[in-house]
């Protein structure tokens, strides 16, 4: 039996690497999904594209515009004349804030009456504007703070609010995503080899070489998921190092226990794998399949927003998705470098998801090929 | 070029397209359930954040500011402890994200005027959340502050912020119209990316190959039907997304639909490059992974702002005609833009759909090798 599925694994390695183009694709994906995800998916802002409209021209208008550009959240592109020239830059996107100090400003403040200030966002980005308009109005309340006097402020200070953020103090959101993707990328991988494999066979019509062999539908089965498991871990490592030693997104926890984590992972991805070869008749099928699985898989899992702002009926789903599981332990292992005295109640969904998917598609394969 | 042969490679791949009901029938239900979790169940509007409170003092000013964190609605708090190492368990399974502590001596200090202490401790290894939570918990004590202060003094300079578009600033309004982009990328990846190679794959291309059918006609005969697939999924999105979500729709509905046919053309003629490039089904499905989804999902400016991300990569965004055409939908849905205001955006994604149809025609050989 060992020798037959052996020689399963090998015939499907030779067919991966026979062609240079499969060998490039099975490489090249997970390295540009971590190299997109690890730079481009953060929502940190930073450089707001600002429009200024200073019709004051005072020595405090210009103090105020320089917080706002030395803070760095913001950068100051334009210098617009008009109301008219406002609205076009903001219409075309150029900028997406813009600040209008109207005359007076200065002189209301050096005489101590209270003036006003217009920003005008937009609002296309919800996130962007939101965070956007708060540091904006950070920045003046701290500047009109400072101009009512320290005595002032003294007063004022009569409560302390002192943060501190754990496991991730920079903020950094690329520490967050980075252990996300590894698990994104292991599930995509092993998901279309397994399912578009098994179906190749029948496409081609190779399918029925192999049932005239000796090799048993149980060995058929093992033959194309082991290949698509060592792949899946070889990704894992790949992607892992790339994050560590190119992103330095710390891994605080143990990695063995991440290596065990992901077995119990690959059983239900490679489930519902074999799940998708049972109703794909083409590979065409079988990636359209896996698409439309994977998703709301990933959507729903909690992997770009947090699964506590969905709908209830949205967040029973979510039990549903070995991702949702997953992430919680490549997360805790990597930023909050928490153990299995943590993790547990999350190993165990995974390993009852698992058997479950498994042994459910395992036999739904077995009768189809029956 | 003849337009008999034309209609002849377009009705044999339309019978094809027929004889795959499974196929055909996640086209149309691909889009609907990616705009039903987008439009309900994903959003970036943080609320009720799980917090765990330990508070020393249990005095009413002390439950007053948990109240006030409470009553806000961005924090739920679910949990109280009664030590400092209780809240480790909290925060380590994610069964919280925030600790607000109170000191011993908080209300003795408000009493006698001094400063009084909150320490509020924010799991940070969701930044984006983190960062919203920190922000909201500085205007809560800060609000609280100024109450218990008694008069409250006005600051010098009043800011004054106006929202433009959005005004409610919901993340609905901001994902669903770009997410129009996402759903054709999908789809044109998922449909054409194998049609060719799925040819060579059973060995059907001989046949083709031998028949006198010239190189632009069929791929003009098989990029006819999905074409219509696609137009159908995008009328049915721009609908759903109006009708169903209520995302206002102010621009002209004439230029969307026109501007949607160019972006739908060049896709397929990308997906049709990549299905002759891959040879293989499954080194083309893995191309059209990396080549026209995942650049539409992270480039285009969709999710991800294009000025946020490193130099060369906002380079690369001007090579993705998805990052055009999600400007075009935000335009068109949310600030009502006028040919005129996308007129840079529509030409250079005219120029992307012919230049990548040349491409497929001049890349296909009629050959077997």
């Amino acid at each position: 039996m060992f020798e037959r599925i052996k020689n399963l694994v090998v015939k499907e390695f030779i067919h991966y690497f026979r062609q240079k183009r499969t060998m490039f694709f099975l490489i090249a994906t997970p390295l540009i999904q971590i190299i997109l995800f690890g730079y481009v998916a953060t929502m940190d802002v930073n450089n707001v594209s600002t429009a200024l409209f200073d019709l004051d021209r005072s020595s405090e208008s210009r103090e105020l515009a320089r917080r706002i550009e030395s803070s760095g959240y913001f950068t100051i592109k334009n210098l617009p004349e008009s109301p008219a020239e406002i609205r076009n830059l903001i219409d075309t996107g150029k900028v997406l804030c813009a600040i209008q100090i109207n005359r007076g400003f200065g002189k209301d403040l050096q005489k101590g009456i209270p003036t006003e200030i217009q920003v005008i966002v937009d609002g296309t980005d919800s996130n962007t504007a939101l965070i956007a308009m708060s540091y904006v109005n950070t920045i003046i309340g701290k500047y009109s703070l400072d101009l009512m006097g320290a005595s002032m402020n003294a007063n004022l200070r009569r409560l302390d609010l002192r943060t501190r953020v754990w496991y991730n103090p920079d903020l950094k959101s690329r520490n967050y995503m980075v252990p996300g993707v590894i698990a994104l990328i292991v599930m995509l991988t092993c998901l279309l080899l397994t399912s578009m494999s098994i179906v190749r066979e029948r496409e081609v019509g190779t399918m029925e070489q192999l049932m005239v062999t000796p090799i048993r539908p149980v060995e058929l089965m093992l033959g194309k998921t082991i290949p698509a498991a060592i792949v899946g871990y070889f990704d894992m490592a790949l992607v892992t190092a790339f994050g560590v030693f190119w992103f330095s997104v710390p891994i605080n926890g143990a990695i063995l226990l991440l290596v065990m984590c992901t077995g119990a992972y690959l059983l239900s991805v490679l489930g519902i794998g074999l799940f998708i070869s049972t109703i794909s008749r083409t590979q065409q099928q079988a990636m359209t399949a896996t698409f439309f699985f994977f998703q709301p898989a990933i959507l729903l899992s909690g992997f770009a927003t947090p699964i506590e702002t969905m709908p209830t009926v949205f967040q029973y789903i979510t039990y549903l998705s070995p991702l949702r599981y997953f992430l919680v332990i490549v997360r805790g292992i990597f930023l909050k470098g928490v153990g299995i005295d943590i993790l547990w109640p999350q190993i165990v969904a995974l390993l009852i998801l698992g058997t479950v998917i498994l042994t459910a598609s395992a036999l739904r394969f077995k009768k189809r090929l029956a | 070029m003849k337009l008999q042969r034309i209609k002849a490679i377009t009705k044999k791949e339309l019978i094809q397209i027929w004889r795959d009901p499974f196929s055909l029938a996640m086209a149309f239900l691909m889009p609907v359930i990616l705009l039903f979790i987008y439009g309900y169940a994903i959003t970036f509007d943080i609320d009720k954040i799980s917090t765990v409170v330990f508070d020393m003092d249990k005095s009413s000013l002390s439950r007053e500011l948990v109240n006030q964190f409470h009553e806000s609605g961005y924090f739920r708090v679910n949990s109280y402890v009664e030590s400092y190492k209780a809240i480790d368990p909290y925060l380590d399974s994610g069964r919280a994200r925030v600790a607000i502590v109170i000191p011993e001596d908080f209300s003795k200090n408000i009493q006698k005027g001094y400063a009084a202490q909150v320490e509020v401790l924010i799991d940070g290894s969701d930044s984006n959340t983190a960062t919203i939570a920190q922000g909201y918990a500085l205007a809560i004590t800060e609000g609280f502050s100024r109450r218990i202060r008694g008069t409250p003094v006005t600051p010098l300079i009043d800011s004054r912020s106006r929202v433009w578009y959005n005004n409610e600033l919901k993340s609905r309004n901001f994902i669903i119209p770009g997410l129009i982009a996402i759903i054709m990328s999908v789809i044109i990846a998922l449909l054409t990316s194998l049609t060719i190679a799925r040819e060579w794959d059973r060995g059907t291309m001989e046949q083709l190959i031998s028949t006198p059918v010239k190189t632009p006609e069929l791929i003009l005969g098989k990029l006819i039907p999905y074409f219509l697939i696609g137009f159908a999924d995008t009328i049915l999105t721009i609908l759903m997304s109006t009708l169903l979500f209520h995302v206002p729709l102010r621009g002209s509905v004439t230029l969307l639909l026109v501007l949607s046919g160019v972006f739908l053309f060049g896709g397929l003629s990308f997906g049709i490059l990549i299905s002759i490039t891959g040879r293989t089904q499954l080194a083309a499905s893995q191309a059209a992974l990396i080549t026209s989804f995942l650049p539409a999902f992270m480039l285009s400016g969709f999710l991800f702002s294009i000025s946020n991300m490193p130099k060369p990569l906002q380079i690369v965004t001007y090579f993705i005609p998805a990052r055009y055409f999600v400007t075009i939908l935000k335009g068109i849905f949310l600030k009502g833009s006028t040919l005129t205001v996308l007129l840079p955006e529509a030409l250079l994604l005219s120029l992307f759909a012919v230049l990548i149809f040349v491409a497929a025609n001049r890349k296909f050989r009629k050959r077997i090798e």
